[in-house]
């Protein structure tokens, strides 16, 4: 598991109290974890926060796995 | 004429996570008071208050009981101790499987004075320090007063009526009465009705500090600061927490056999049109709201057994007090009339519906809980039984709860045995 999973895998156990080994790569945020719209946007906010990196709505609006989040972050954290 | 009556209780309060044990310690004459634990208070004028004690405490409170973790995330500490005490209700009252009819016709009235206030505080340092792009999407629903009704309807499937009253420290008492009224009315056959609070945070402190209504003189002895009708009283205790009833129509509670406390026979309302934080100084507004209670009850001179009184340890107790001698009678008739906010501090607008609570157990136990700290009783409380420092056994069958809040609003309720 790369770094950047690990971090991001942590903080959506944190914020949905879903257990660890439900949040797999390719777990859809609200079909698979229970998250609604304003949990999504609350998650983006903390990923912008951890990563130091800058999710615009538009790309937040294409992240729904926990494989899409690791994906935008680890191509555009500097 | 449709009856109501009460056929749950709920409690999260500084004496304890539920009913049985708030109950037992404020009859044993336990104190909630303590320095205040949740932030640093060196720079406040009062470092006391009557907190809601964690899980791991003697008679502290299990959040995860009853409240998922996310939502607990999500919202402040009065709507997590809102939906805990509804929970409560609905378990005691045996109505956790209700069919979709009975879900149609059964619904909230969980109110609150203040509402989310650590929360507007904390979220406002981070807009401040942080910008608009990190305030929490969950900030506006996680403080909304009427977001106990809401999260419980939604966790409980109640599709009734869903409403929050809104009237500082009457909130309690105001949205028990209206409810009863919305069942007497046909709306509902099955209301949760209560309300909560917890503004122990450093804006709420400071600011009821600031309007000189907090106890700022005791922060060495937080157990003795609350004294209410004592010549040494000087101002409330904060305290925090919970209280909700489950309200039914009593056809309806017979007919499933349901436990039955007590009756809501009396309420009554009034407006001060006098300031903005004083009572009035001849109690009038105080004496309307029990008069009007009492007359819809049809009860009078020696019927009530016990008051429990709004005696928040202010210059206002002997106010109510000596409206409550013009309504009952110089004795009180007979009744006793006790301040458990001596023990479990002020909740706001959770302390209407925790004192209907405990006025429902004195019938119960038949026994008044005490006024703690009553060492030198003001002029005025001569002849009046005011149950100091220990709780009394004694024939209880009607009771009266008072609560007064800022803006000259005032409610009173009766209740009183089934036979």
């Amino acid at each position: 598991m790369s770094d950047t999973e690990e971090r991001v895998k942590k903080i959506v156990v944190e914020h949905l109290g879903v257990e660890a080994d439900k949040v797999t790569m390719d777990a859809s945020f609200i079909d698979d974890l229970g998250a609604d719209s304003l949990d999504i946007v609350e998650l983006v906010m903390a990923f912008e926060e951890e990563f130091g990196v800058e999710i615009p709505d538009d790309a937040a609006e294409k992240i729904t796995t926990v494989g899409d989040a690791v994906k935008y972050i680890e191509e555009h954290k500097g | 004429m449709r009856r109501v009556v009460v056929t749950g209780l709920g409690l999260v309060t500084p004496l304890g996570g539920d009913v049985e044990t708030s109950w037992n310690n404020l009859i044993a004459g336990k104190s909630g008071a303590g320095q205040i634990t949740r932030f640093d208070t060196s720079d406040q004028k009062c470092t006391i208050a009557c907190e809601v004690k964690p899980a791991d405490h003697e008679y502290g409170f299990d959040p995860d009981k009853r409240v998922d973790f996310k939502i607990r995330r999500q919202v402040d500490p009065f709507i997590v101790y809102g939906i805990d005490a509804a929970g409560q209700a609905l378990e005691d009252a045996n109505l956790l499987d209700m069919d979709e009819d009975t879900k149609l016709r059964a619904g909230c009235s969980i109110g609150s004075g203040i509402g989310g206030l650590p929360g507007i505080e904390s979220e406002s340092l981070v807009l401040a320090n942080k910008g608009p792009g990190r305030v929490s999407p969950h900030f506006v629903h996680g403080r909304l007063i009427n977001l106990i009704s809401g999260q419980v309807s939604i966790k409980y499937g109640l599709m009734g009526p869903n409403h929050a009253v809104v009237t500082a420290c009457s909130t309690g008492a105001h949205s028990i009465g209206d409810a009863a009224r919305m069942i007497k009315d046909g709306d509902a056959d099955i209301m949760l009705a209560g309300g909560a609070e917890s503004t122990i945070c450093p804006i709420g402190i400071a600011g009821f500090a600031q309007a000189k209504a907090l106890n700022c003189s005791s922060n060495d002895a937080p157990e003795q600061a609350s004294r209410p009708y004592d010549k040494g009283r000087d101002g409330f205790v904060m305290g925090e927490g919970a209280g909700v009833v489950v309200l039914e129509e009593y056809e309806h509670a017979k007919a499933r056999g349901a436990k039955i406390y007590a009756e809501v026979v009396g309420y009554g309302l009034s407006g001060d049109a006098y300031h903005v934080t004083a009572p009035h100084p001849e109690g009038k507004g105080a004496e309307n709201a029990m008069r009007m209670a009492l007359k819809k009850a049809g009860l009078g001179e020696g019927d009530i057994d016990y008051v429990n009184a709004h005696g928040t340890s202010t210059m206002a107790d002997t106010i109510e007090l000596a409206a409550v001698k013009r309504v009952l009678g110089d004795d009180l008739g007979g009744a006793s009339m006790s301040s458990t906010k001596s023990a479990i501090g002020h909740l706001l607008g959770g302390a209407g519906a925790v004192e209907a609570i405990f006025c429902i157990l004195a019938i119960r136990d038949q026994i008044v809980p005490p006024t703690l700290n009553l060492d030198d009783p003001d002029e005025g409380t001569e002849g009046v039984d005011l149950v100091p420092k220990i709780a009394k056994k004694r024939d209880v069958k009607a009771v009266l709860n008072n609560s007064f809040g800022f803006g000259g609003t005032n409610a009173s309720l009766i209740m009183k045995a089934v036979d």
